[in-house]
């Protein structure tokens, strides 16, 4: 149980790079984080922007979109693991209907799974990102788009090209907020599909796990662990300089 | 922030200014409410679930209410559920969970608040660096710091105890609360912390009689935060929970995972409801709160 130390150098990155496991994991995440981001993203605000043109029982809507985010991923998982069960879940249901060749089972579909894992995750983190719009688009000066809307400027383009850059600090929190979750994805994942079918959930979270505690191959696990750590590094830290930029500059505007 | 008041009475057109219900106005209603079916058909199906006998679930129509609502698979989920060899359901895991979680969020919360206040009050010759590297601990990953952490641990004997877990939650829990607090404090007018200054107070009676009861809002917010964050947490209950210590979270995945041969549904749903009900009531019970500390804590800073 003592650990030996031996400087090997890289070895033990050569060893986690060559992995076909870690190779699919990296790969998970980057399909899942892109597909996760940007559809929460994209939801999020389109949900904020119609919540915000004074519809009635906004407070009641907005509490159903962030209740999910009151659920742990586990139980997040769980749920969703139910739900999409093949056998007694949504695509049974759909069948049910009279719709006998609907198929839907995502979970025990190798190249479907990872999708089930980013729409799980959509549902779960959509609700902060929309809050986040919304507060964004409290603060948009109103005055500003009403005379633009006088000056005959549609609607849709108010809101694809002039809201947009004026949300760039919300939406620079919600990135950040959603590449920490993406990163470590770990407890969604063990609840929802563990890395299956076969290793085609894998994330580096997962991988990183099973090789400290399952396989305690601890070298390999540490070394994919820092490579999660570097690549935050990597997305976090420009967004996050950015945003100071960002905040200093409406600061000195101000 | 409260439901809209209702007027009193219904005689004529009430509600806000009438409008003409244009095609753009069925749309956005449309998906709207569509959403919210979205967001709230898994958990009502989760809810339905824990409520039918086996044999209902097995005729399948996922969505149809319950014939005859039964709690009998939520007394099994609670405390007969097997997790490996022990039937003791997720009621362990639910007293874990309070204990772990209640002295984590008074830790937390007040050491965060008096970082929080610290550095924003007391700056010292590096105190941004400080804080940089304290929103840096916010982001990394934990796998990179579980094996140190586990060995740390295992050295002191404190591994798979309560005890261990509360410091984990404390010290993991810490950058997040600083932030808010500091964000928090950055309103505070600093004429006020000067006054007391010149009236001779100290670091600690600043903090004990000015700062903190002001802190109120800031308070509640990062205590519902902190307290469903460490309910829902998972990792850090598996990994440093061990045996007799595993938090509610923990303990279902293990119940789900000791489920062999024909599955029950009904329990397992049940013990994935019982585990979320505690963050869902407090989520629902202080809705507003939720929201500022989601954007308190990331819109500035």
């Amino acid at each position: 149980m003592l650990p030996r130390f031996e400087w090997v150098g890289f070895e033990q990155y050569e060893k986690l790079f060559a992995s076909s496991r870690w190779q699919v994991s990296v790969e998970n995440l980057f399909l899942f984080g892109t597909v996760y981001i940007v559809a929460c993203l994209l939801l999020g605000y389109v949900l904020a922007v119609l919540i915000d043109q004074k519809v009635r029982g906004e407070t009641l809507l907005r509490t159903i979109y962030l209740s999910p985010h009151a659920l742990s991923l586990v139980v997040t998982g769980l749920v969703w693991s139910w739900f999409l069960n093949p056998q007694f879940g949504l695509q049974a249901f759909v069948q049910e209907l009279g719709f006998e060749n609907f198929r839907f089972a995502w979970l025990s579909d190798p190249k479907m799974a990872i999708h089930a894992v980013t729409l799980t995750a959509v549902w779960r983190g959509t609700g902060i990102v929309m809050i986040l719009m919304l507060a964004g688009l409290r603060g948009v000066d109103a005055e500003m788009i009403k005379s633009l809307r006088v000056d005959g400027v549609p609607k849709w383009r108010i809101y694809t090209q002039v809201i947009p850059p004026i949300l760039t600090p919300m939406i620079l929190t919600s990135l950040v907020l959603l590449a920490a979750g993406v990163i470590n994805s770990y407890d969604l994942v063990v609840a929802l599909t563990r890395g299956g079918p076969g290793i085609s959930t894998q994330v580096p979270a997962l991988f990183v796990m099973e090789h400290f505690f399952a396989r305690g191959d601890v070298g390999v696990a540490t070394a994919g662990a820092a490579i999660m750590l570097l690549s935050l590094i990597v997305v976090a830290g420009p967004l996050i300089l950015w945003r100071r930029i960002a905040s200093r500059r409406q600061e000195a505007a101000q | 922030m409260t439901t809209q008041s209702r007027p009193q009475q219904f005689e004529g057109p009430h509600g806000p200014r009438p409008r003409r219900v244009s095609p753009m106005r069925v749309v956005t209603y449309a998906i709207l409410i569509a959403a919210a079916l979205f967001f709230l058909l898994p958990v009502y199906v989760m809810i339905i679930t824990s409520l039918k006998p086996m044999e209902e679930i097995r005729t399948g129509a996922m969505l149809a209410l319950p014939q005859n609502p039964s709690f009998e698979a939520w007394s099994i989920a609670w405390s007969q559920a097997c997790s490996g060899v022990r039937c003791e359901g997720v009621a362990p895991g639910f007293w874990n969970s309070v204990q772990i979680t209640i002295p984590s969020v008074i830790v937390s919360v007040l050491a965060g608040a008096l970082t929080g206040y610290t550095m924003s009050f007391w700056k010292f010759r590096g105190s941004n660096l400080v804080f940089a590297i304290l929103i840096f601990g916010a982001f990394v990953p934990y796998q990179i710091l579980l094996y140190p952490l586990v060995r740390v641990y295992a050295s002191l004997g404190i591994f798979g105890t309560v005890g261990g877990l509360v410091i984990v939650h404390s010290i993991f829990g810490l950058p997040l609360t600083t932030l808010m607090f500091r964000n928090f404090f950055v309103s505070i007018p600093t004429e006020l912390f000067k006054a007391a200054r010149v009236d001779g107070a100290g670091f600690l009676r600043i903090f004990w009689q000015i700062v903190l009861p002001m802190s109120a809002p800031i308070i509640v917010v990062t205590v519902i935060w902190q307290a469903t964050g460490i309910w829902n947490d998972f990792l850090m209950g598996l990994v440093f929970g061990g045996r007799e210590a595993k938090p509610m979270t923990a303990l279902l995945n293990n119940i789900i995972l000791s489920e062999f041969g024909e599955r029950r549904y009904n329990v397992e749903m049940a013990a994935t409801f019982l585990t979320a009900l505690v963050p869902l009531a407090i989520y629902l019970l202080s809705g507003r709160w939720f929201v500022r500390g989601i954007t308190a804590g990331s819109v500035k800073g």
